[in-house]
């Protein structure tokens, strides 16, 4: 049995429950942060929208000038906020960790993830 | 007129040398002759194979000062006596200051749990939580894979039925199984407390094995996954807005804490780290926390830890048993994430690659990086860093809590 004064030399078995209530208590406690941490997400995410639906929505503007395409794509990418020296470097990077090189692969928009 | 002879006498008298011809081997000084050795072994690990050589170094280097004959520079007896109820110097720290050696002062941070709380601090103002908060499921990963910590303890308590000469007591076995928690300040906070005596071993053990993870691990993922599921490409989740990063650090400490009091000061610094880097407004702290004051804790943590590796400890059948048992509590951490990981794939309809599981180590950002690898080599544009990122800073909440059960239990 269990006690709260622990012998010095613990006996197997009690080794045993001690170590199954450990990993259960590990568990329990994450899984009630995780709780909590959904419950705080879904909030902020609520507050966000009512934040952005209190917002007029702004006029129809004029015909959306088309984004301008990366040089040396055959006119296909789209560039949303990044440069184009980081564009190639992203594209550069990518072709090298596929192997495979760039003139064969396609990039249809490179856009920053804020 | 001065004796010239006299003084040069005294002066060979108080050598290492004439201590080394003078009953000093007899006296078990051979024990600190493998020491030196073994110190030689562990800075040529860290400076040529760069096995975590920002501690290790120090660990090294601590380990040789602590055995060089008649340097005082650490002094086992006076440690003991500071942990023997009843000795005039017991739990008096002013005896330490008055008659210890720089290294006794040096490791009486790791005493109070200072300098691993400072080190959390840190490494709390060098996590994005980001991740995790986008998708709080991961956290069961940093859950899962803390099965290493239990059952390593459970296998340590296990080896007093083979022999009682390479078995552990209770307060041992916790410390060696949070060596699975594969995260260095957590491990020395926890041993500190409870075997200081072993802390030299579980130290260089847990971050030695923290540095082999891109070789222990790979083989138990490819053996617990197919090649479809290490292929699975996950989608990317949603933003996480700036005051959520924010509120993340207050509430984590208030929950832990309230839950298990023990962690409050490993998870207080973790967060308050954190709460530095993301509140925006504190970036000099920040920026201190993450650089400076990280620099000159670890500087004295590895100091301090490789002193307590004195011969007459750290040669044992005890050392080698934490040895085995470490790398068992690695694997089977590994084991746990990746079957938690399993399970996520399993109920989510294959829309979470297993392959994170592992990450849930801790082992922040190494373990994580290793899961991207592996994925990246079934499938080259699939990029599961930031998804790993998840379970990786949940291992780290998941050790703390873990540590903070053993010490509630036998401390």
């Amino acid at each position: 049995m269990l006690t709260s004064k622990l012998p010095e030399l613990l006996p197997i078995g009690d080794a045993g429950i001690i170590a199954l209530l450990g990993y259960a208590t590990v568990f329990f406690g994450i899984i009630l942060l995780m709780v909590v941490v959904m419950i705080m997400g879904k909030l902020f995410i609520a507050a966000e929208n009512k934040k952005k639906a209190a917002i007029p929505a702004p006029a129809p503007a004029a015909e959306e000038a088309p984004k301008a395409a990366a040089p040396g794509t055959a006119g296909q990418l789209k560039l949303h906020d990044v440069e184009s020296k980081t564009a190639a470097m992203l594209m550069a990077i990518v072709a090298d960790k596929m192997g495979k090189p760039l003139n064969e692969l396609r990039f249809i928009s490179i856009k920053e993830v804020k | 007129m001065i004796n010239v002879g006299d003084i040069l006498l005294n002066l060979w008298n108080s050598s290492g040398f004439a201590a080394l011809f003078s009953g000093f081997m007899a006296q078990g000084g051979w024990q600190n002759l493998v020491m030196l050795v073994i110190s030689c072994v562990l800075l040529y690990l860290a400076l040529v194979k760069k096995f975590e050589p920002l501690l290790l170094c120090g660990i090294a280097f601590g380990c040789l000062l602590t055995n060089l004959p008649g340097a005082g520079l650490y002094s086992q007896e006076l440690w003991t006596n500071f942990m023997t109820e009843g000795h005039e110097a017991y739990h008096s720290y002013g005896t330490i200051l008055k008659e210890g050696g720089l290294l006794d002062i040096f490791y009486v941070g790791v005493k109070t749990s200072l300098y691993p709380c400072l080190i959390f601090m840190g490494v709390g103002a060098m996590t994005d939580f980001g991740p995790l908060l986008s998708n709080p499921k991961s956290l069961l990963l940093g859950a899962a894979a803390q099965l290493g910590v239990f059952a390593a303890f459970f296998g340590a308590i296990a080896l007093n039925l083979i022999s009682p000469e390479i078995g552990f007591t209770s307060k041992e076995a916790a410390s060696i199984g949070i060596i699975g928690g594969a995260d260095g300040p957590t491990a020395i906070f926890l041993t500190s407390k409870l075997a200081p005596h072993l802390l030299g071993a579980i130290a260089v053990a847990a971050y030695s094995y923290m540095a082999l993870i891109p070789m222990i691990q790979p083989p138990f993922m490819k053996l617990l996954t197919t090649p479809e599921q290490r292929k699975i490409k996950m989608v990317q989740t949603r933003n996480v807005s700036k005051a959520e990063k924010i509120v993340f650090p207050i509430v984590v400490t208030l929950f832990v804490a309230l839950l298990l009091p023990d962690t409050a000061p490993l998870i207080g610094c973790l967060m308050l780290g954190n709460l530095f880097k993301e509140c925006g407004v504190t970036d000099r702290l920040s920026d201190t926390v993450q650089n400076a004051l990280m620099n000159i804790v670890t500087i004295l943590l590895s100091t301090a830890v490789g002193a307590t590796m004195v011969g007459s400890n750290f040669l044992t059948l005890q050392t080698l048993s934490i040895v085995v048992l470490g790398v068992c509590a690695f694997v089977l951490s590994t084991v746990g994430g990746l079957l938690g990981g399993l399970v996520m794939c399993k109920l989510t309809g294959g829309k979470v690659n297993p392959l994170i599981g592992s990450a849930g180590v801790s082992a922040v950002p190494m373990a994580a990086r290793v899961s991207n690898l592996v994925g990246q080599k079934y499938n080259p544009a699939n990029f599961l860093l930031m998804h790993a990122m998840g379970p990786n800073v949940a291992g780290v909440i998941g050790s703390a809590i873990a540590a903070g059960f053993l010490l509630s239990v036998f401390g």
